[in-house]
């Protein structure tokens, strides 16, 4: 396997025995970005001299014996976390990248403070690659909505890796990066997880800092890693974690070690597999491999338990309120009088009109409208207040599942990577993608797709769902899956090209 | 409580009012952000410097709560006999663009304020009583930028002014005169400066003030048209406005004209109102909760503690000081105005003055030196004579060891230098001389000096009396007991009669 498609944990070893330096994983992943990045459209903005210079500087770390478990290691964050690009005068500052969120309304946006997420990852050591693309403000499940494009799946270059996260899915899945941040409001990690061939994981709200995330639904967006591993995973979301006093909704507890959950073993352990996330119109090959992953963690020794979430069904419903109606209000800050695009009109209420008319793309409109038109007078209480209550029972029922067993297993998507274009006139069909993930957002939960196996040649995801901050929990239970399954190795096929 | 009766009608209406104000709070930083409120001392306030990312609504950004700006609620409420909410206490998201609204929202209270269903005294001397208003409630905001048009058609905007925290007080609709409208805003900013939680300066902008006003045939239980009146700069043009109000409502009623629901402005220059927006054009504000901040739980123990920090309101002091200090309405009136003064008048009492002489002594020579020096800033608690110097200056003069005329003289010194009225009155040799003996041969020699004046004096030209008297007040360098020399110098001069 060449060294771009390794794990985190294997070329962290081989750094610290000095046998490959942080200077060569940053030019695996460049090559690799300059062999296929255009094509796939991975990225939409990255700094190769800024990544080998402190690549160079990680070497020198390294060589000083410092043991920082990511240093060294090149990461991608999807254009969704901001990253400083202007010095305290507002000038630009050199190597500084610009975000976009996936939108022409932020073209060019170059912010003037940086995100916790890359405050994070840049004291763990990670060399900073690039921004990924994403579907515009994480809205959308195949990464088709993106202002710039979409994103083609490395297994099968006519499909989308999933959305919203789909760059940072699918430059993971490409050895374009050893891990990538994603954010997830209904299943924008795990399900462009599960259509890459990747580990994604959506932490508990409150885990991870939301501090400079570009917010989409500010009650069920998370951050969260891509990585080619469990384990890795566990590294990656060990150094995002931790309370953050400028994220009010950031929970201060205390955050484990989670390396040292993963003990391989589920022996003993009671996992629930929820009748209803089996939904008519599944496909029967995703099916399969799910129902077969469950046998594998059976056989390694878990009891599989029959549970019931029978609120599953109002999910996409209560979602489709919630977070669209939180959105229309995140959205009203692009008004072109501060930054970003601007109509330049005189007459405000024209440049309002033409700059967010010409800076948002459909999928943004329409979202805007629904949330406008839940929370509008006489229909507040018909729509937002129902779905408040809906997201109680919600939260309540898996709560009660998960006082009897240990972890939850679904699958993560109802399908495998589809072609680019196939749901685009669809929008129903679309948000269906999230049928399976989305309850996770509205119930706060921790969640992750590990790869298990393959359908029709694309891959299927497993998802682990657990107790709120048990991340511990669904990380041990997706390591022991991931070792005793034996797809920890599957790479796609750019990977020998 | 007479109710206003515009002149000529034939029928007679009762004037309904109710009030809103909002009032900038008294805190070092701004409500959601670090950026100070103010500029530092002896700088000008140049626009949009003081402000980040977050008050500036920029991608990615995140409230916090201003813990002193809840405090300072929730002390309001206190004040106003409010219920405060310990429940839960959420902050919503209020929606609608303008430039001057960096996020597109506000974030304000709706549906759980902070604090709710008060009451305030409100007295009303040019209706000889006083009234109870019912407070609604008093809740917590963030202000919004400063709009200023630059001319040409252009605006410009100032963000200084951006998340300072603002509280809104809303009046039932109480209020049955102008009078008692513009005394009800005139009791509430003295509340506000006496707990600390706002300037309340109206001119300055930091108190502002709408008035809710509308008439009904006397007897009738239904409410008329309402009329809101805002850009009020004065608690006079207050009244102005609800007088113009008033007579322009009861006369359209008398001519069985409509009213139309709207928001005037009042047009001080020109003496009216104009209107502003109608009720048609009114904005839904698509109210919902903050998702960006858990609800807020005040604690008992908080709101407990917070009762015990309230200081004695200006009606509670003023009656205290008629009714058990014996001062005359006018001196408790003068004192109460001014917290900072009443503060130093009761410490004064406190350190063994009499009451009513020390009144005399603080709102007399005291507040003529602070008054001095008032455009400095200085208030009573800034002088430096400690309370207790000036209650030892009062015993001496009232023991006589000093002259009431030289302890003027040294209060002006000690006012400023903080030094002890005693040790000065030592060091410069000031203490009144009381010494009969020593008095009585300072009147010799005066006798013996102008003899030709005694004779005159006692040839019956008693007009040189106070000449005489002045010889031995300069030989003492105005330290002889007035009395004394008066008593001993008669003696004398009817002896050798
Ligand atoms: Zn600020």
């Amino acid at each position: 396997m060449e060294l771009a498609d390794r794990t985190i944990s294997e070329v962290g070893s081989l750094l610290r025995s000095r046998t490959v330096t942080s200077r060569e994983l940053t030019e695996a992943c460049l090559a690799r970005i300059e062999r296929d990045g255009t094509r796939l459209n991975t990225f939409l903005a990255s700094d190769a001299a800024a990544a080998l210079a402190a690549a160079e500087a990680a070497d020198a770390a390294l060589a000083d014996g410092d043991e920082r478990p990511l240093l060294g290691i090149p990461y991608a964050l999807k254009d969704i976390f901001v990253t400083r690009a202007l010095d305290d005068a507002g000038d630009d500052l050199p190597g500084g990248l610009p975000t976009t969120a996936g939108s022409r309304i932020l073209a060019g946006y170059r912010s003037p403070y940086a995100s916790d997420a890359q405050e994070r990852l840049d004291a763990a050591g990670g060399i900073l690659l690039g921004k990924t693309n994403c579907d515009e403000f994480a809205m959308g499940s195949s990464n088709e909505n993106s202002a710039y494009g979409a994103v083609r799946n490395p297994w099968d270059e006519a499909t989308v890796p999933g959305g919203s996260s789909g760059g940072s899915s699918a430059a993971v899945a490409a050895g374009q990066a050893f891990f990538a941040t994603g954010t997830d409001t209904g299943g924008s990690i795990r399900q462009p997880a599960s259509l890459s061939g990747v580990v994604g994981m959506k932490p508990t709200y409150g885990r991870v800092s939301r501090y400079g995330m570009v917010a989409f639904a500010s009650s069920l967006d998370q951050c969260g890693p891509f990585t080619r591993s469990v384990r890795d995973c566990a590294l990656v979301l060990g150094a995002l974690a931790g309370h953050d006093p400028r994220d009010a909704t950031s929970v201060d507890v205390p955050v484990p070690d989670y390396a040292a959950a993963l003990t391989g073993s589920v022996r003993g352990l009671r996992l629930g597999v929820p009748r209803e996330y089996f939904v008519a119109g599944m496909e029967p090959g995703v099916e399969a491999a799910v129902r077969t992953a469950i046998d594998v963690l059976r056989d390694a020794g878990a009891e599989i338990v029959d549970v019931s979430l029978p609120s599953t069904d109002h999910g996409l419903a209560t979602y489709y309120i919630i977070a669209p109606a939180e959105a229309s209000a995140n959205l009203a800050r692009f008004d072109g009088v501060r930054y970003g695009y601007s109509a330049g009109d005189d007459d405000l209420l024209t440049n309002y009109l033409r700059s967010r008319g010409d800076g948002f793309g459909a999928e943004v409109k329409r979202r805007i409208m629904l949330g406008t038109y839940a929370l509008s007078a006489g229909y507040y209480d018909a729509y937002y207040v129902k779905a408040q209550q809906v997201r109680t029972l919600i939260k309540d029922e898996f709560d009660r599942v998960l006082k009897d067993v240990d972890a939850l297993l679904a699958p993560t998507s109802p399908s495998v990577a589809f072609p680019i274009g196939a749901k685009t006139d669809d929008p129903l069909l679309m948000y269906l993608n999230d049928a399976c993930t989305l309850p996770v957002n509205i119930a706060g939960l921790p969640g992750i797709s590990v790869p298990c196996g393959l359908s029709h040649g694309k891959p299927v995801g497993l998802q682990v769902i657990g107790r709120a901050f048990d991340e511990s929990m669904v990380l041990r239970v997706a390591d022991a899956y991931e070792r005793a399954a034996g797809f920890a190795d599957l790479r796609s096929p750019l990977s020998h090209a | 409580m007479a109710a206003m009766t515009a002149t000529g009608a034939r029928t007679q209406y009762e004037t309904i009012i109710g009030i809103e104000v909002h009032a900038q709070l008294r805190t070092a930083s701004k409500m959601f952000c670090a950026c100070p409120t103010a500029p530092p001392p002896d700088a000008a306030d140049e626009p949009n410097t003081r402000v980040c990312p977050i008050c500036m609504g920029m991608p990615g950004t995140l409230p916090t709560i201003n813990r002193r700006a809840v405090e300072l609620v929730m002390l309001t409420g206190l004040a106003l006999d409010c219920r405060v909410e310990t429940a839960a206490v959420r902050f919503e998201r209020k929606n609608y663009f303008y430039p001057d609204l960096p996020k597109g929202y506000q974030i304000s209270q709706y549906a759980l304020p902070l604090t709710s269903n008060g009451s305030l005294e409100v007295p009303v001397p040019t209706e000889g009583g006083s009234v109870r208003i019912g407070i609604t409630r008093a809740h917590l905001e963030e202000d919004t930028a400063r709009l200023s048009h630059a001319g040409r058609g252009f605006s410009v905007v100032d963000f200084n002014r951006a998340g300072i925290p603002l509280m809104e007080i809303v009046t039932e609709p109480d209020l049955r005169s102008p009078a008692q409208a513009r005394a009800y805003g005139e009791t509430l900013r003295d509340i506000l400066r006496y707990i600390g939680a706002s300037n309340a300066d109206m001119e300055a902008g930091s108190m502002r003030i709408e008035g809710n006003v509308s008439l009904r045939p006397m007897g009738d239980d239904r409410f008329g048209t309402k009329v809101e009146v805002k850009n009020l700069n004065s608690f006079r043009s207050l009244e102005r406005a609800m007088e113009y109000e008033v007579a322009r409502h009861a006369e359209a009623l008398e001519r069985g004209e409509p009213l139309r629901q709207e928001t005037r402005g009042w047009d001080e220059g020109a003496g009216r109102t104009i209107v502003q927006r109608s009720k048609e054009e009114a904005n839904d504000y698509r109210y919902f909760p903050e998702p960006d901040l858990p609800p807020l739980r005040p604690s008992q123990a908080w709101v407990a503690d917070l009762r015990a920090q309230l200081p004695e309101l200006p009606a509670a002091r003023r009656e205290r000081y008629e009714t058990e200090l014996g001062l005359s309405a006018y001196d408790a009136g003068v004192l109460t105005a001014d917290v900072a003064l009443a503060a130093y008048y009761d410490a004064v009492v406190e350190a063994g003055a009499a009451p009513k002489t020390a009144a005399n002594w603080v709102t007399g020579e005291f507040s003529r030196l602070l008054n001095q020096r008032a455009a400095d800033g200085l208030r009573a608690d800034g002088v430096a004579l400690a309370p207790g110097g000036l209650a030892e200056l009062i015993a001496a003069v009232e023991s006589g060891s000093v002259s009431g005329t030289n302890a003027k003289a040294v209060l002006g010194r000690t006012f400023a230098s903080g030094e002890s009225p005693l040790a000065v009155i030592e060091a410069e040799g000031l203490g009144q001389v009381s010494d009969a003996g020593l008095i009585g041969r300072e009147v010799e020699a005066v006798l013996a000096e102008f003899t030709s004046q005694v004779a005159e004096y006692r040839s019956g030209k008693t007009q040189l009396y106070g000449f005489l008297v002045g010889q031995v007040m300069k030989r003492t360098a105005g330290r002889a007991d007035a009395r004394l020399v008066n008593d001993e110098l008669r003696r004398r001069l009817d002896e050798g009669a």
